[in-house]
C-alpha cells in the first residue's frame, strides 16, 4: 500500500525522506538570516568569509555573487529533483552550481572588472563553497521551486550580511575607511593587523565569542525570570 | 632549479594555503580536533593535490585552450572523477590505507584547496614540473597547518576557558595567532 502510494506522483511530493517541515515563505527566508545563519551559526563557506573581507566592497560583491548562485542553483536543483538519479545527485548538483558560478564570474567581469580582479580566483571558488552543496542536498532537492528560491534568498542574505559585518569591521579598523571613504580621519593610525589574513580569523573569532556572550546573557536573564 | 625550490618554499610557508591564502578552511576547522586524523587528512590531500595538478595541466594544455569559459566546470568535474577513481583504486589495492582515511578521501572533492590549486596553477602559467612542485608544497603546507592547529586544540581541551569562548571562538583566535606567526615568513621574498 505504502509503496503504491510512494510511486504515485502526487504522493511522491509528500514522501521525500528527511524533507524540511512545511513553513511559510517568510519563515523560509528568515531562517537563513538569523537562526541558521551560514557563517555565524553553521560555520559554512569559511574560505570566502575570511579571504575577501578585508574591504567592504569586496565582501558585499562576494555576498551578492554567492546569493545569485544560491538562488539559481536552488531553483534548478528543485525543478530537476525528480529526474536526477540518487547515485549521481552530488555530481549533478555540482554541475548545476558550476554553471551558475561561471555565469556569475562572467557577469562580474563584464560589469565590474575592478572588483572581479580584486576577488580573482575566489569567484570560481564559489563552486567549492560547502554552503551551496549543503543547501542543494539538504533543502532544494526536497522541496518545490518556490520554497527553494526563498531558502536560497534567505541564506544568501544571511551570508551577505555576515560578510558585510566582517568586512566593515576589518576595513574600518584596518584602513580607517568604509567603501573607500575616509571615516576615522587622518589622525587614525590604521591597524594593519586587521587587513592581514590573521585579522580575518581574529575578527570572526571575536564575532563568535560576542554572539555566544549575548546568548549566555539571555540564558541567564531567562533563568532569573524563571525563579 | 632555484625557481622550483622557491615555488616549494613559497607555497609551504610564505603563502601557506590554509593560513595565508584561506583555502581548505572547512577541513582546517572540521577535522583538527585530533592530531592523528589531522595529519592523515593532510597527506590524503597532498595525494589528491598532485593528481589535480597533473589533470589541470592536461586540461589547460590540450583541451581548454579554445574554451576558457568552461574552466570552472571542467576542473570540478575532472577533480570529482579523479577523486572517485583514486578512492576505488585505493580501496582495491591498499585496503589498510583506505580504512585509515575513511570518509576523508571522498570529502576532499569539496575542499577548496584542490580547486584553488588548479586555478592558481592556471593563472600563474606553471609548466608540468612547476605544477607538481606547487602541488607538493601546497600539500605539505596543508599538512603542517592541520597538524599545528590540531596539537594546539588538543592542549586547549584541558585548559580552563570561559564558557562563551569554549566552542569555535577560541579555535579561531588560536588560528589567528598561528597565521600571524606565518606572516613572519613574508619577509623571505615577494612573488
Amino acid at each position: 500500500m505504502t509503496t503504491a502510494l510512494a510511486h504515485s506522483p502526487a504522493a511522491a511530493l509528500d514522501f521525500v525522506p528527511g524533507a524540511p517541515p512545511p513553513a511559510t515563505l517568510r519563515a523560509d527566508i528568515w531562517r537563513g538570516i538569523a537562526a541558521e545563519n551560514p557563517v555565524l551559526v553553521q560555520m559554512l563557506g569559511m574560505c570566502p568569509t575570511m579571504a575577501v573581507t578585508n574591504v567592504l566592497a569586496n565582501g558585499i560583491a562576494m555576498g551578492v555573487a554567492t546569493t545569485f548562485v544560491l538562488v539559481g542553483s536552488g531553483l534548478f536543483v528543485s525543478l530537476l529533483r525528480k529526474y536526477i538519479a540518487h547515485e549521481v545527485r552530488i555530481t549533478s548538483y555540482i554541475l548545476i552550481i558550476a554553471t551558475f558560478v561561471t555565469l556569475a564570474d562572467l557577469l562580474l567581469a563584464a560589469s565590474f572588472p575592478e572588483i572581479s580582479k580584486a576577488l580573482g580566483p575566489f569567484i570560481p571558488l564559489i563552486v567549492a563553497n560547502c554552503l551551496l552543496l549543503g543547501r542543494a542536498e539538504a533543502f532544494a532537492a526536497k522541496v518545490g521551486p518556490v520554497r527553494a528560491v526563498a531558502d536560497g534568498m534567505g541564506m544568501g542574505i544571511g551570508f551577505t550580511l555576515s560578510l558585510a559585518a566582517m568586512s566593515a569591521i576589518r576595513e574600518l579598523l584596518g584602513r580607517g575607511s568604509l567603501l573607500g571613504f575616509d571615516i576615522l580621519g587622518p589622525r587614525w593610525e590604521p591597524w594593519v593587523f586587521m587587513v592581514l589574513p590573521a585579522g580575518g580569523f581574529f575578527t570572526l573569532g571575536l564575532l563568535l565569542i560576542t554572539a555566544a556572550w549575548i546568548d549566555e546573557l539571555r540564558r541567564r536573564r531567562r533563568a532569573l525570570e524563571a525563579k | 632549479m632555484s625557481n622550483l625550490a622557491w615555488i616549494f618554499v613559497s607555497t609551504l610557508l610564505v603563502n601557506n594555503f590554509t593560513l595565508v591564502m584561506f583555502l581548505g578552511l572547512c577541513s582546517f576547522f572540521g577535522v583538527t580536533a585530533k592530531i592523528e586524523t589531522a595529519w592523515r587528512l593532510g597527506l590524503a590531500n597532498t595525494f589528491v593535490l598532485i593528481i589535480t595538478a597533473v589533470s589541470a595541466w592536461i586540461l589547460n594544455t590540450y583541451i581548454l585552450t579554445r574554451t576558457p569559459y568552461l574552466r570552472t566546470i571542467a576542473f570540478i568535474v575532472v577533480i570529482a572523477s579523479a577523486v572517485q577513481i583514486v578512492e576505488m583504486a585505493v580501496k582495491k589495492y591498499l585496503p589498510v590505507l583506505f580504512r585509515q582515511l575513511g570518509i576523508y578521501l571522498p570529502l576532499i572533492t569539496t575542499n577548496c584547496a584542490i580547486l584553488g590549486l588548479a586555478l592558481f596553477q592556471t593563472s600563474r602559467r606553471y609548466n608540468f614540473v612547476e605544477g607538481l612542485v606547487f602541488a607538493l608544497g601546497a600539500g605539505f603546507g596543508l599538512t603542517l597547518a592541520l597538524s599545528l592547529l590540531a596539537s594546539i586544540r588538543e592542549r586547549m581541551e584541558v585548559a580552563d576557558v570561559p564558557v562563551i569562548a569554549r566552542r569555535m571562538g577560541l579555535v579561531l583566535v588560536a588560528a589567528s595567532c598561528l597565521s600571524l606567526a606565518f606572516m613572519g615568513f613574508a619577509g623571505m621574498g615577494s612573488q
